[in-house]
């Protein structure tokens, strides 16, 4: 279906391609696997008929308006910016949106079957081939649909393809795949089923007929012209669904142990930095930039990094080259305790020299500022990586930086990352930051940056948890960590039930008791407080109202323990 | 010495004593930076007294503007201040009502522009009225306490500073700890006891305040203030208003009605209230342009893109004027920054000493400049070779077309403002309502081409005649106000206008005389029919009619006024040598204060080879190479997932681009083993763009994260 479309030639014209086509084309073409596809019917017959009546004038209107807009903002075809980049806004921030739940391995396979080898030499050709393979004629299609301005015949042609796909849904959906759904969803799976193929044939019975005659139940959607609420919706629907259409696999099941961060940074050692010398390139045109930089921060401007890849080399370097004989701070934003008072007491401290505290960052930040009021000999210039970094893209913390950055003999040089960070600021703090925005794209990996996240695919940092325990442990008494090692080997014990809440307060008194560790409830109860003060357990209420003692460490860090433990006793 | 711990994020580092003495100067990066480092510093000095110069006049107008607003607020004060002291039945009267004197000042939404306005304001009342002011902030006052204390501290220091008197300080450091109304209190009178005692020894504070002066507190931002504090504050100030003659001034942003929506009735009856209003900071910005660029005063100028992105930025983004100068500054650093031959962009008087000094490779700069070879291609081919080859004559035809470009600026401007005379009352506004569109169309191309000018031109033959005056009087005004030595004649011949239209009139009168008769004849004839006809017969003569003496002058004033503009509002990009003195690269402009962030990580991710110029990045359409660095392939194959990502479907799919490109006869593990070396490759993705804030971790399944990013579809 889809390729007779292709023979179609360049003409404009976009047709509605149903899932199934397009889920046949895979099957059989691609070999992918293919797992059973529920909602997303459901889901893409919502669409088109939104789409239907988003096609509507004051849609095209309101995309007439934005383009207006962003001419009038000078960001429109007529003087590009040297790299091109002359995006409109309705392109960046319009995310594309859910598809498909196997979405991402169809992209995939399309990406790994363009002719990457011979890149060099026929790279004209390989945009053309990627369109040319079947699945993404039904992603160009939907590209298209997507930019909704001058495609009217596409309605025309719908309610014939919807027909046909309502001859043969069931067939695919019925299809066995190697991703069975977990048992509880199975029975709504029947219902989802159900719902489609009145959708379709409540559908189909108006086929020829306008927008507006769209099912019952759909008609709240299509009774609002309103772009701006449709938008709303749409929202509301994304995130309303409480079931997710993800395949249930997790990374246990794919037999690979977790990395932790030490081997994760040596395997990445290795692996050579893709395109170093186009990145090579780019530093260099940065790089020539620093006495600029220089220059403007005395004028009495701040200057901030933006773009994509990390910037900390290049602060580095401008550190290195230009401001070895001046004072100055540095801020690693991204460390996961900084705080705007360690910020400000390292000025008060090491810059200003002063011995004593303040009752508030406030008082401080005035302390500060009249100190360098009256000295204007004193200089300070300010390097902040990460300025939109979790723990300073508080309110309150901009606006200390922002009030230290507007001191005439204060320079703030600093770099951003996050997609929202702009929208820290508002315009007083934006005008007392005084920024001047350069874009550096550096495309350099965030190795600092992101080496203090617990991200999720890395394995929890258990040396630093371990040593803290053992630390912790040996500075106490014999009982206490006989009792510890208890609640450790019970938890141990039961690491394979997986809703194990706890080990019960009382149970754990008997056994105390028992082991001779304990006299008296109290004693435990003191015990217990010390280990919570010390983070080393967690207590939590059970619906009985029962209190549940864990010790909030993972499996394999408590067996190191208990191994460490043994061999000291 | 490197920043890198994992037990601290703040570095401090100091250079060794010895070495602080060489802090270079801001002369020395400007040098430096400059591949054209030609005249440099004497670039730079030219740069900052243009600044300088700038800065002073925009401070001026402010000043100018806010003249009358503070002038209202001063005498304000003053009359609640005078009823205090006199205890007038009037002030008795409103004692007992317990009525704070209030001052609501409207300043409108460019909130970056108040500071500045505070700042004046509680100037000129430290000048005028009284030495006790005090400014809160809303951030400064999260709680009534801090409010008090703010305000103490703010008093009292103030105090101190009108005394310098060391003791006290002390003291009010440890009043400090209680601060209370009723501290205020004995403190006002302990403070205006003292004055009155001294007031003989000083002569001068006395005569700048009045005894027992008014204590006036300022709240800059009314709308963030927490309803309590302020509800608080007023209905413990207004109990002890009779004891402390105290003001309040409110600083708001929105509207008057703010004061109601944020205070109950019974608190807001205690306050007497009168509004201001603070000029519109529209207005300001006019003025600002029409003192500070549509002048002959300040050399540089800028092109029409320039101002067009500094206004736009003003009027879709922030309404502030200081970023609008700020832009300004911007304009003329870069200016200098980047023309080498920027150095001749001074006054008139330096310009011949300072070409008489340019190097040669200053002049080859010259013979570089497009309009420059424009206009050798123009002169006969001994000129040029002259032009091309011998540097003094090419510095005498520089300083004459300096100086063209000097006369053509000085006639520029009162032109200019003669046509937004007419097009400015002209009904829809075809030319712009503000002088400043105007002059971005004239300075964009030949306005007389434009079709907008077209309508403009019909308009204006549709005039009255008493408007015509009016415009033609004014513009007399202009030009004859105006430096401009070329105006003589076009004064005279404007004049000549005037009296001819004057003759018209009594001209006129002897033709009303004879319309009257007619006129007595159409009353007469009272039946429809014949109306009618009469009706149509004066149509028909009306149409054949030759024009009347007015209607042909009418034309030939427009004409001339054609003539004018064809002659003076040549758009500046025609003029040699107008890349010395008009800053043109908007581009830059807009990248700096204008920044879409968004729009580079989006470039980046979609579009790696607009950065990396690899021949295997290069691609088409909407497409990405598969070759394309780890994080844009992740990002890609992200976009196609719904609200939650399933990590281990994820990887699978990074697998399979990644060991695709590196080729499928390396000995390819089993479909579901991944390498090592590509698991760390994706972790290190992933994260990245959790850092970029396109997803989070996500707790609703396992191995699963969330997206964050979300649009239309």
């Amino acid at each position: 279906m889809s390729q007779a479309e292709r023979k179609g030639g360049a003409a404009l014209e976009v047709k509605f391609v149903p899932d199934e086509a397009v889920l046949r084309h895979i099957a059989d073409d691609a070999g992918i696997k293919v797992r059973k596809d529920k909602t997303p019917l459901t889901v893409n017959v919502k669409r088109f008929v939104k789409k239907l009546d988003t096609l509507s004038d004051d849609e095209a209107q309101e995309f007439l308006e934005e383009k207006d807009y962003v001419a009038a903002l000078g960001i429109c075809a007529q003087d590009l910016m040297e790299n091109g980049s002359s995006v409109g806004g309705s392109e960046v921030y319009s995310f594309q949106t859910p598809k498909r739940s196997n979405k991402m391995a169809e992209l995939a396979s399309e990406l790994a079957q363009m002719p990457g080898q011979s890149v060099a030499s026929d790279h004209s050709e390989c945009p053309e081939k990627t369109t040319k393979t079947p699945q993404s004629s039904k992603h160009s299609s939907s590209n298209k649909v997507q930019q909704k301005s001058k495609k009217n015949d596409f309605m025309s042609t719908t309610p014939y393809r919807l027909r046909k796909r309502l001859a043969a849904p069931d067939a695919y959906l019925e299809s066995e795949s190697e991703y069975s759904a977990s048992c509880s969803e199975e029975e709504e799976d029947e219902e989802t089923q159900k719902e489609v193929s009145t959708v379709l044939s409540s559908l189909k019975t108006p086929a020829k007929a306008k927008v507006a005659s769209t099912p019952p139940s759909r008609k709240k959607v299509t009774k609002k012209k309103d772009k701006m609420s449709n938008l709303v919706e749409e929202y509301f629907e994304a995130h309303s669904t409480s079931k997710v259409l993800t395949s249930d696999r997790t990374l246990q099941k794919l037999r690979k142990r977790r990395l932790n961060q030490q081997t994760l940074h040596d395997l990445l050692e290795k692996s050579p930095l893709a395109y170093a010398a186009e990145i090579e390139e780019l530093n260099q045109q940065y790089e020539s930039l620093f006495s600029k930089w220089m220059l403007q921060l005395h004028l009495g401007f701040n200057i901030v990094l933006y773009g994509l890849g990390s910037k900390h080399d290049l602060l580095e370097k401008f550190r290195i080259s230009m401001l070895q004989d001046t004072v100055h701070l540095v801020v690693n934003g991204y460390f996961p305790s900084i705080t705007v008072r360690s910020i400000l007491n390292s000025i008060t401290e090491e810059v200003l020299d002063h011995i004593g505290t303040f009752r508030s960052p406030l008082d401080q930040l005035e302390f500060i500022i009249k100190r360098f009021k009256e000295d204007s000999s004193l200089e300070l210039y300010v390097l902040i990586h990460n300025l939109d970094s979790q723990m300073l893209r508080g309110e309150r913390s901009q606006q200390i930086l922002a009030q230290l950055s507007s001191l005439p003999s204060v320079y703030l040089i600093a770099s951003i990352d996050h997609i929202n960070a702009p929208l820290m600021w508002d315009q007083a703090k934006q005008s007392l930051y005084n920024w001047l925005w350069y874009e550096t794209t550096t495309f350099s990996p965030y190795m600092e940056e992101t080496s203090y996240e617990n991200s999720l695919l890395v394995q929890q940092s258990g040396s630093l948890a371990l040593s803290s325990l053992m630390h912790v442990l040996r500075s106490l008494t014999l009982n206490a960590r006989g009792i510890f090692r208890l609640l450790a080997q019970y938890q141990l014990e039961n690491k394979d039930n997986p809703s194990y809440p706890g080990l019960s307060f009382q149970d754990f008194y008997q056994q105390c008791r028992e082991a001779f560790l304990v006299n008296s409830d109290l004693t435990l109860r003191a015990q217990l407080t010390e280990f919570r003060d010390h983070k080393l357990i967690r207590t939590k209420r059970g619906a009985d109202g029962v209190e549940y003692l864990l010790i909030p460490v993972d499996d394999s860090t408590l067996t190191d323990f208990l191994e460490k433990e043994d061999e000291d006793v | 010495m490197s920043a890198g711990s994992v037990s601290k994020g703040c570095f401090v580092f100091k250079p060794s004593p010895k070495k602080r003495k060489v802090s270079q100067k801001t002369a020395d990066y400007f040098r430096e930076g400059n591949s054209d480092a030609e005249d440099s510093e004497l670039r730079f000095a030219t740069c900052q007294s243009l600044w300088k110069h700038v800065k002073l006049e925009a401070e001026q107008i402010e000043e100018d503007l806010n003249k009358q607003l503070f002038d209202n607020l001063v005498s304000f004060l003053r009359r609640s201040h005078s009823e205090f002291q006199e205890k007038t039945t009037e002030w008795n009267c409103r004692m007992k009502s317990r009525e704070i004197p209030t001052a609501a000042l409207v300043l409108g939404v460019n909130v970056t522009d108040h500071d500045l306005t505070f700042r004046s304001l509680s100037e000129v009342l430290q000048n005028r009225v009284t030495p006790y002011v005090a400014l809160l902030q809303a951030k400064d006052c999260p709680g009534i306490k801090n409010l008090m204390q703010k305000l103490l501290g703010q008093l009292m220091n103030c105090y101190v500073d009108v005394d310098s008197e060391e003791d006290d300080y002390v003291q009010t450091s440890q009043n400090r700890i209680r601060c209370s109304m009723t501290s205020l209190i004995t403190w006002y009178e302990s403070v205006t006891k003292k004055t009155d005692f001294e007031t003989p020894s000083k002569k001068r504070t006395s005569s700048r305040h009045w005894q027992s002066p008014p204590v006036v507190v300022i709240f800059k931002d009314m709308e963030s203030f927490t309803t309590k504090v302020l509800q608080d504050f007023i209905v413990i100030s207004s109990q002890h208003i009779h004891e402390l003659p105290l003001v309040l001034v409110f600083g708001i942003a929105t509207s008057p009605m703010i004061i109601h929506g944020l205070l109950p009735h019974s608190v807001s009856s205690l306050l007497c209230i009168e509004l201001f209003q603070s000029l519109s900071c529209k207005e300001h910005l006019s003025t600002i342009i029409d003192k500070v660029l549509l002048t002959t005063q300040f050399p540089l100028k800028l092109s029409e893109k320039v101002l067009q992105v500094l206004i736009n930025i003003f009027l879709y983004h922030d309404f502030s004027v200081q970023n609008f100068i700020k832009g300004f500054q911007l304009c003329i650093v870069e200016h200098f920054y980047t023309q080498p031959l920027s150095v001749l962009c001074c006054h008139q008087e330096e310009v011949k000493k300072r070409i008489n000094s340019l190097s040669h490779n200053q002049c080859e700069n010259i013979r570089r400049l497009p309009s420059f070879r424009r206009y050798v291609e123009n002169q006969t081919s001994e000129k040029q070779i002259a032009l091309l080859t011998t540097d003094g004559f090419l510095k005498e035809t520089v300083q004459q077309l300096l100086e063209d470009l000097n006369v053509y600026h000085e006639n520029y401007f009162p032109v200019l403002r003669c046509l937004h005379v007419f097009t400015s009352s002209l009904p829809k506004y075809p030319l712009g309502k503000q002088i400043r569109e105007l002059h971005c169309a004239c300075l964009e191309n030949r306005v007389w081409e434009t079709e907008e000018y077209e309508s403009f031109l019909q308009l204006a033959r549709m005039l009255n005649k008493c408007d015509l005056v009016t415009m033609l009087q004014k513009c007399v005004e202009i030009l004859v106000s105006s430096p401009g030595k070329e105006f003589d004649k076009t004064v005279e011949k404007l004049k000549e206008f005037l009296t001819q239209f004057q003759k018209l009139e009594a001209e006129a009168c002897q033709e009303r005389d004879e319309s009257v008769s007619s006129q007595k004849e159409l009353q007469k004839k009272t039946d429809l029919y014949h109306l009618q006809k009469t009706l149509l017969e004066l149509k028909e003569s009306r149409r054949s009619k030759k024009l009347t003496k007015f209607e042909m002058l009418r034309f030939e004033v427009v004409d001339y006024i054609d003539s004018i503009v064809r002659n003076y509002l040549v758009p500046a990009d025609h003029k040699t040598l107008h890349e010395i003195v008009y800053f043109n690269t908007a581009s830059v402009l807009r990248e700096h204060l204008n920044a879409a962030p968004r729009v580079a990580l989006h470039t980046a991710l979609n579009n790696p080879y607009s950065y990396l110029k690899s021949q295997a990045l290069r691609s088409d359409g909407g497409s990405i190479s598969n070759k394309a660095p780890d994080i844009c392939i992740v990002y890609k194959l992200h976009l196609e997932c719904g609200r939650l990502i399933n990590l281990v479907d994820w990887l699978e799919a990074f697998s399979t681009v990644v060991t695709a490109v590196e080729g499928p006869n390396a000995d390819a593990p089993s479909s579901d083993q991944v390498d090592d070396v590509i698991h760390a490759r994706f972790i290190r993705a992933v994260s990245e763009l959790e850092l970029l804030g396109f997803i989070k971790p996500s707790k609703q399944k396992t191995d699963h994260v969330a997206r964050l990013t979300w649009g239309g579809c």
